[in-house]
């Protein structure tokens, strides 16, 4: 019976997928690699049967991700404003009518704007917070790749002695079996005599 | 009377900030020692005076003059003498006085110290430092003055009104007695009557403003045109000062919110946090970095630029926490001391900029990077990591500053953005740090590494396959396990190793082998300790992080949950006055592990009256393995005989805690006054460099 009531909600979930479908794309792409790429994707997953009694631990599941309205950067399950039990009351009824975790979450967003979820939607200009450490990390490493290739290149080996003079090298335990030249390898031999 | 003494002290200061740099500058550029001299004992006066404010303004609180305004919204009768003492940094007016003290303290200290050392730069110093001191000094004077009456006026106006109004208004409080004395304060915030206001925030303001004496030092020696090693050689101490009581800050603060924020956890990734943060991560790139300038002369223009990003983000970060930046830009919009600071901030990057350019011939490096496997190159990724998680907490913290300007809404990223990001960043750089001390100057062979790291790795697998034994399935989990040990393995034998080579070379026993090793090279050894001690607190912060078990339910008197191996009873609820204004209610539970009792738990709120502000504090059983820490969430009317709780089990938290005494045992090894090292830097700089060949192989 439950499940035949499921229809009446399409307005949530008709709004989620138009969510999807104006998210697509880009940004979706974006997510999609990005979880990908940091392999952090670690979502509990709940348990979807809507039932009449809905536990403390559900509430502050869905309330973990969501924030307190008036508090500075409060998540809300932990929240102790009035406000905030009064919203934990709403995710509650809402639980036991069966709604998803997902459907209360978007029901947030739409009434009080993106700023209630603790993960906003990658839409818009918080798109760019996730593209910027997405484009930024690869670049950086790539740059630097670039930078230390361009100097091997440049001075392929070359002998610095009057660097190797001034500069007392760090007394490194050396390995018989490196391939140090040779007059790196004397220098550092004769430092590290210098400082027993 | 007392009051009058401050305004005067802070006044005097404010005017002697003012001639110091002026006298400096004719010093300078009349070539009159005099002078200068002169400018630097300014200094000395100014930290004396502010020492003076800061004494004068805790009697004030200690004796509960209640016609101060700052006194009154900070403290209140009832308060412990602790506390009132603490209240000189509990609110905006005495927290920027007691910002001031520490400023001019560090000031003071730089040129008490280094005077002799550096003569070339120091005039310069004088320069730099008094101007900050401007700064700040003004501030307080004339924006966020402490000493100030109740029913003082405030300035009114804008812009070049504003400028007038001022120190008319300021003038016009002098006078000002209050007709009626309130009989008590409104007393401290709630959340900040804990033991740790004591110890927190004067170890984040000495952080902060311990970060200023390098940055001065730069911009002296750049100012100078001496930009040789000697500002690194005198800065390097100071800098590992300043980081240290900045990490210890921001850990201090971590184990703040962990006993009383009631969320079970120690770090937000909240605003306020990160700001504290930011400063630190550049700052540990700087110390890093660093070391390839003393012994490679490379990457001068970089480590000034680390300095000076350091700097900006202490000044950045102090008009975050005091100008409400990031909470909201309405509200900062609204303070005239945010604009200040926002001013200041412009001000110290244009003018570091354009030194920076005037200069950039000195900035040119000596060397080059020879090979992709050499330590220079670790020490580029080390900062290239440092400064990768510093540029998204960054961009994560302040991006709402325009996104709320130009959209109206304000978005605020929560913890999963920063643990997806920046969760991997550490990773790498935990790795980072275990290969790291294995790579040599210059070059190392690949066969050397792989020789070196094969057994930590062999090593870290064995342990990673009997986690996964014993039930760690996460593999995240499993896969920061494995770093760790690896790093930690690594770490250990070369500690190992070199102990070894004394024993057999020098017939010394083990210990004093150890101790030997140490002592000869604390820097590298401190280094190598502090190392261990992250990766101590990151097997904490990965434990917790992946495997807290939290759960929330309503229990009826003698009903039980279970979470974990816990069992815990709830047993009943009293009800008590606090020795100040707070309601106390604490419940009592039984906390069983197994069948076993093992202890009995009063987590309790605390209703302070006259604010209306209410404290969840958390009762936690501590032992090395696990926390089982619970909350009373609410209770049920005058029965009293059922209550909501929640409860945690963070394993390994405890391990954080441990590892930043380990970090802080490692700043102090690396970072302890060494009689030998000041006269070799006495020597270099009056005697030019030591050792010959100042010029450039390139």
């Amino acid at each position: 019976m439950l499940r035949s009531s499921m229809p009446n909600q399409l307005p949530g979930s008709q709004r989620l997928k138009n969510r999807k479908r104006f998210a697509g794309g880009l940004p979706m792409v974006a997510m999609i690699l990005l979880t990908m790429v940091l392999f952090l994707a670690v979502f509990p997953a709940f348990a979807q049967a809507p039932t009449r009694t809905v536990s403390d631990d559900e509430v502050n599941a869905v309330a973990k991700d969501l924030f307190c309205p008036i508090c500075e950067n409060t998540p809300l399950d932990v929240c102790e404003t009035q406000a905030c039990a009064d919203w934990r009351q709403v995710i509650r009824d809402k639980l036991s009518g069966g709604q998803s975790d997902d459907q209360i979450k978007d029901y947030f967003a739409d009434q009080y704007g993106v700023r209630a979820l603790a993960e906003p939607p990658a839409e818009g200009v918080t798109l760019l917070v996730w593209l910027v450490p997405l484009i930024a990390i690869p670049a950086a490493v790539i740059i630097f790749g670039l930078y230390l290739r361009n100097i091997r290149r440049a001075a392929p080996g070359g002998s610095e002695p009057a660097a190797v003079l001034s500069s007392p090298a760090a007394p490194e335990p050396v390995d018989s079996e490196t391939d140090q030249d040779p007059y790196t390898e004397r220098i550092e031999r004769e430092l590290r005599e210098m400082e027993e | 009377m007392i009051a009058d003494l401050g305004y005067v002290a802070i006044l005097t200061a404010f005017l002697a900030s003012i001639y110091a740099p002026i006298a400096a500058f004719y010093g300078i550029r009349n070539n009159k020692t005099r002078w200068v001299e002169s400018a630097r004992n300014a200094i000395f006066v100014i930290f004396l005076l502010v020492a003076l404010a800061c004494g004068l303004l805790v009697i004030l609180l200690l004796t509960s003059d209640f016609s101060i305004t700052y006194v009154w919204e900070v403290s209140s009768r009832d308060m412990p003498a602790y506390l009132k003492v603490a209240a000189l940094w509990g609110g905006q007016r005495g927290s920027i006085l007691f910002f001031n003290f520490m400023l001019t303290a560090f000031t003071a200290a730089a040129m008490a110290r280094n005077w002799d050392n550096e003569r070339g730069i120091m005039p310069y110093a004088v320069i730099v430092g008094s101007f900050t001191l401007i700064f700040f000094l003004g501030l307080t004077l004339l924006m966020e003055n402490p000493f100030e009456r109740i029913g003082a006026a405030t300035a009114e106006g804008s812009g070049f009104d504003l400028l007038i109004s001022t120190p008319v208004t300021y003038v016009k409080n002098l006078f000002v007695r209050p007709g009626i004395v309130p009989e008590d304060g409104q007393g401290m915030r709630a959340l900040l009557r804990h033991p740790a206001m004591i110890i927190h925030p004067p170890m984040l303001y000495l952080g902060y403003t311990g970060f200023t004496v390098p940055f001065v030092f730069a911009m002296a020696a750049l100012m100078a045109g001496k930009f040789n090693e000697g500002w690194i050689r005198i800065t390097r101490r100071w800098t590992l000062v300043a980081w240290l009581f900045l990490g210890l800050g921001v850990v201090l603060g971590g184990r703040w919110a962990y006993d009383v924020l009631g969320w079970g956890g120690y770090w937000a990734w909240d605003a306020v946090e990160n700001s504290s943060l930011l400063p630190w991560l550049t700052g540990t790139a700087f110390l890093h970095s660093v070391m390839i300038q003393e012994k490679r002369g490379m990457f001068k223009g970089w480590n000034v630029g680390l300095i000076i990003i350091t700097y900006l983000l202490v000044v950045l970060g102090t008009l975050n926490v005091r100008g409400g930046l990031v909470s909201s830009v309405h509200a900062f919009a609204q303070s005239n001391i945010g604009w200040l600071l926002l001013a200041f901030l412009a001000y110290m990057i244009i003018f570091s900029i354009v030194l920076v350019y005037k200069r950039r011939d000195q900035l040119q490096s000596e060397n080059h990077i020879r090979s992709f496997l050499s330590r220079e190159t670790a020490f580029l990724g080390n900062n290239l990591l440092f400064l990768l998680i510093a540029a998204v907490t960054f961009f994560g913290t302040y991006y709402t500053v325009p996104t709320e300007l130009f959209t109206g809404q304000k978005v605020t990223l929560g913890i999963p953005y920063y643990e997806k990001v920046n969760g991997p960043l550490f990773g790498a750089l935990l790795l980072l740090m275990g290969i790291a001390p294995l790579m040599m100057w210059y070059r190392t062979s690949i066969g050397r590494l792989r020789k070196m790291t094969v057994g930590p790795a062999a090593g870290a697998t064995v342990i990673v396959i009997a986690m996964f034994i014993l039930g760690i399935r996460n593999w995240i989990a499993l896969l920061g396990y494995w770093i760790i040990s690896f790093s930690a393995f690594i770490t250990l034998l070369e500690f190992g190793r070199a102990m070894n080579a004394r024993v057999r070379s020098k017939g010394e026993n083990p210990f004093a082998a150890l101790a030997a090793l140490v002592a000869r090279n604390r820097r590298r050894y401190g280094g190598y300790v502090i190392h261990l001690g992250v990766l101590t607190m990151a097997m904490g912060i990965i434990s917790t992080e992946l495997y807290q078990q939290q759960t929330q339910m309503r229990l009826a008197r003698d009903e039980s949950l279970s979470i974990g191996d816990y069992t815990m009873v709830f047993k009943g609820i009293e009800q008590r006055m606090g020795n100040d204004d707070a309601q106390i209610t604490e419940a009592l539970v039984d906390v069983y592990r197994g069948d076993k009792l093992v202890r009995t738990l009063k987590p309790r709120t605390e209703f302070f009256t006259r604010t209306g502000e209410n404290m969840s504090i958390p009762a936690v059983r501590m032992t090395p393995t696990e926390d089982f820490y619970v909350l009373l969430i609410n209770w049920e009317g005058m029965s009293q005989n059922a209550a909501t709780f929640r409860a945690y089990v963070n394993p390994l938290i405890n391990w954080v805690w441990f590892g930043a005494f380990i970090f802080i045992f490692g700043t102090l090894i690396a970072a302890w006054p060494d009689p030998a090292d000041e006269k070799v830097t006495a020597m270099q700089s009056s005697g030019g460099r030591l050792v010959v060949g100042g010029v450039s192989g390139d």
